[in-house]
């Protein structure tokens, strides 16, 4: 972490006399909480796919043990056959750890905080405190939802969206303590988000460099900046349901509760409120920073920038009026249901905006196949067959056979993982250099892109297919129907690819922990960007500019024909540039 | 890092920086917040509202009955006595009056902490006859009650009256004893002197949390005990 590198141009290294405790663990420093971040949720995300391939071995293979699995308990698998209670436990523990602890702190724990203050030229976040604790918070809470898998009676076994009123009541659903837990967790990360969307918020308004104005942001900094939004006021109302849920457990409230004049919709109204909100904070940084990353490998500005920012910021307010979409099964009143459809079509409007945006970036450009690249490109790729199945399920006649079918799942992982987790590894690849002054492997890079891109469709895209057979989404052994039976062969063909694809990430896994001390030392701006956080050694100091860079112009301007090199970096001043208004006397 | 200067104004937005909102980052941030608190508070509240007014055929307890409503209308009075004093805690410093604003903050902590003690001698009182977030007690004083007049203190709904009563007034309890502990760590600062016509952020910013929480208890009485 301590080499800088030597040609740094107008900055010199910070002295720097922190203690290690202060510097690493309980760090105020936006990068190093950033970097926290990436190293536990990367941890949750091994975790979340270890629980996903026992799923998989159980659909493969049901009744077989597991090879391997004579390592659980008696109360889990005994004899390495997995048991129905424990397979309820592994969905909904694969789905809590990578919504809630893998994906969402990996799109926003990390490179919210890394990149805002880079990117718009800050010293730091505008609360270095409570950024801290934001962390922390989280820590715990994914602390307390791993403690429950260790728990007497299992984890919670309710599936990730908790409904009530299995969720609520230890009766019906035999897990207590683990019940419980997962309700506290909840709480603790609903705020950590809170914390830390509070404070990317206040550093985007308010400590933007001079020059740095709200069309010269980049793309990641807006999608980070609707994403905050939508996680300050999304996270509050999960926070409120799971501390009902968490007094149905442990106080006897009724909230949830139809016998006593409760209402078991209401549990469902409250979390995807919060629920459809989320998806889009899921989702809408990997399409910020894939932005990013399909200008610089197509060496060409952005096609259509504002249409970009408004298709963000469309995206983000029309995510809170469509959760209905989620209930059109739960008998909620159709007349209802029709309102949530139309506004849910309406949403493929901003998204489509996007995907031809980042197409007309790459028409005709100088494109450069490094690993972000390719990745990016996944991303667009993959959003698009997962963003089409999302339209189906938005009909409401099409959602009726297939909702709770393997088509969801398919749907899920398309966007998810083919969305999120491709947009991920390319915007790790692409700022690996920037946190840890190395460079992770091309060649190796390639190969994992390659092998994800190849066994991801395999295990993902015929999980459409069994569900317009009708297989069940958390259904424990689905050879128990005779009209599954014949899809059988193909829930053991997606397990082994499952397994292909697990095996895959391996190397990324490697190539990332390798590459921290064997990778190839970082030159100062690898991927030749424009962004401000390229001009700064890497890694960057504490408190990374000694005084405010200046911003000339926005941070697409690659090819432009002023400049000899085939990108013009946002600090660059050009003789035809003009000083920013003068900005007010210097202070914090 | 930018050094300050003596000209440097920190109850404005940072600089040099791009202009954003024209407040210092921790008003808006505080701001910010606040909007996340809305949502928090209207998820409870819009769930009582769906419990209480949505479908159920069944009355809920009438005004007066379960709860107290005079030692509860005295709190109120209290509330929004402790937000009339932290106004003028907050005029005094931007007067320059350091010691005026102490007097007026400390006049807050001690209508905040009086206010949290009296609702922890309602909620004992109130779990002492029988009301609990579970409902009324088997074999209780309000049980027995109920059973014989079961209109007019709810009885079938009894478990929701308890559920929503207890975890909306609950957490604003527990939001007006974070204020009563942040206003005193504001204090024990003041008394130090850090707090100036200059510089008085934190006297600023712990009023905007403190009048939300007052505003969130007129709803709360308003809709909880008067209805």
């Amino acid at each position: 972490m301590s080499s800088i590198a030597a040609a740094a141009p107008a900055v010199h290294a910070h002295h720097d006399d922190r203690s290690f405790i202060r510097k690493y663990i309980f760090s105020t420093d936006h990068k190093i909480i950033g970097i926290q971040f990436l190293f536990v949720s990367l941890f949750f995300l091994f975790l979340g796919g270890l629980l996903a391939m026992q799923i998989r071995w159980q659909l493969g293979y049901p009744g077989r043990p597991m090879p391997g699995g004579g390592i659980l308990p008696e109360t889990m698998a005994p004899g390495g056959v997995i048991l129905p209670e424990y397979y309820i436990q592994l969905v909904t523990m694969h789905g809590t750890f990578m919504v809630f602890f893998a994906i969402m702190p990996l799109l926003v724990g990390v490179f919210a905080n890394y990149l805002i203050p880079l990117k718009i030229g800050a010293h730091d976040m505008a609360f270095p405190r409570i950024n801290m604790w934001s962390f922390w918070s989280a820590f715990t809470g994914g602390l307390v939802m791993f403690a429950s898998l260790f728990v007497p009676e299992g984890a919670a076994r309710a599936g990730w969206t908790m409904y009530a009123p299995l969720s609520a009541r230890h009766d019906l659903s035999g897990a207590g303590l683990g019940q419980e837990l997962w309700s506290i967790s909840i709480v603790l990360l609903g705020l950590s988000s809170i914390l830390g969307s509070l404070n990317y918020i206040t550093t985007i308004i308010n400590n933007r460099t001079p020059g740095m104005t709200w069309f010269r942001l980049p793309l990641s900094v807006w999608a980070l900046f609707i994403t905050a939004i939508l996680g300050l006021l999304a996270l509050p109302v999960l926070s409120g349901a799971a501390i009902m849920l968490l007094f149905e457990q442990i106080l006897g409230t009724h909230f949830f509760d139809p016998a006593a004049g409760g209402q078991v919709l209401l549990w469902q109204h409250l979390f995807w409120f919060f629920g459809h909100p989320e998806v889009y904070i899921l989702i809408l940084p990997a399409m910020g920073m894939v932005s990013d990353i399909v200008a610089n490998g197509s060496r060409k500005p952005i096609f259509g920038y504002h249409s970009m920012v408004f298709a963000l910021v469309g995206i983000g307010f029309l995510g809170w009026v469509v959760w209905g979409h989620h209930m059109f099964m739960s008998g909620m009143n159709p007349t209802l249901g029709s309102t949530f459809m139309v506004t849910t079509m309406i949403i493929s409007v901003p998204s489509a905006i996007k995907v031809f945006n980042w197409m007309g970036t790459m028409w005709r450009g100088n494109l450069r196949f490094h690993v972000p690249m390719l990745n990016a490109i996944g991303f667009v790729a993959m959003f698009v067959i997962g963003g089409l199945s999302g339209v189906f399920m938005a009909a409401t006649p099409v959602d009726m056979p297939i909702h709770d079918t393997y088509f969801i799942v398919a749907h899920i992982h398309y966007v998810l993982f083919g969305g999120s987790l491709f947009a991920l590894f390319g915007a790790i690849t692409f700022w690996y250099p920037n946190m840890f002054g190395k460079m992770m492997n091309e060649r190796w890079g390639k190969i994992h892109f390659w092998l994800t891109m190849l066994f991801f469709n395999l295990t993902f895209f015929p999980m459409h297919i069994l569900g317009m057979g009708g297989h069940m989404r958390r259904i424990y052994d689905p050879t128990q129907y005779n009209f599954l039976k014949p899809y059988q062969p193909m829930n053991t063909f997606i397990t082994i690819a499952a397994f292909a694809l697990f095996a895959s990430q391996l190397i990324f896994a490697l190539n990332f922990i390798l590459s921290l001390k064997w990778g190839k030392k970082a030159p100062l701006n690898p991927w030749e960007d424009n962004g401000l956080e390229w001009t700064l050694p890497t890694p960057p100091p504490h408190g990374n500019w000694d005084r405010p860079p200046t911003v000339y112009r926005g941070p697409y301007e690659y090819s432009a024909p002023q400049v000899a090199e085939d990108y013009l970096p946002q600090t660059k001043k050009l003789p035809t540039d003009r000083e920013p208004a003068a900005a007010p006397v210097a202070g914090h | 890092m930018a050094h300050a200067t003596a000209t440097v104004d920190v109850m404005r937005p940072p600089a040099p920086a791009e202009r954003g909102v024209d407040v210092y980052n921790l008003k808006l941030g505080m701001w910010v917040f606040l909007a996340s608190e809305v949502m928090f508070f209207t998820a409870l509240i819009g769930s009582y509202i769906v419990l209480r007014f949505g479908a159920s055929p069944n009355p809920w307890a009438q005004p007066g009955k379960v709860l107290s409503i005079q030692i509860t209308a005295f709190n109120t009075f209290l509330l929004i006595c402790s937000s009339v004093s932290m106004v003028k805690a907050y005029a005094s410093i931007a007067d320059g009056n350091v010691k005026l604003m102490k007097v007026w903050l400390l006049v807050t902590i001690l209508c905040g902490a009086t206010f949290v003690g009296i609702q922890v001698y309602e909620y004992t009182h109130l779990i002492h006859h029988g009301f609990q977030p579970s409902g009324f007690r088997e074999g209780s004083e309000l049980a027995e009650l109920a059973a014989a007049d079961p209109v007019k203190y709810g009885a079938a709904t009894a478990g929701l009256y308890g559920s929503t009563f207890f975890t909306m007034t609950g957490f604003h309890g527990f939001h007006v004893t974070c204020g009563v502990i942040s206003m005193t760590y504001v204090f024990i600062r003041a008394l130090r002197g850090k707090y100036s016509q200059q510089d008085h952020r934190g006297i600023e910013v712990i009023g905007l949390y403190w009048h939300f929480v007052d505003l969130v208890w007129i709803i709360l009485f308003t809709i909880v005990y008067l209805i």
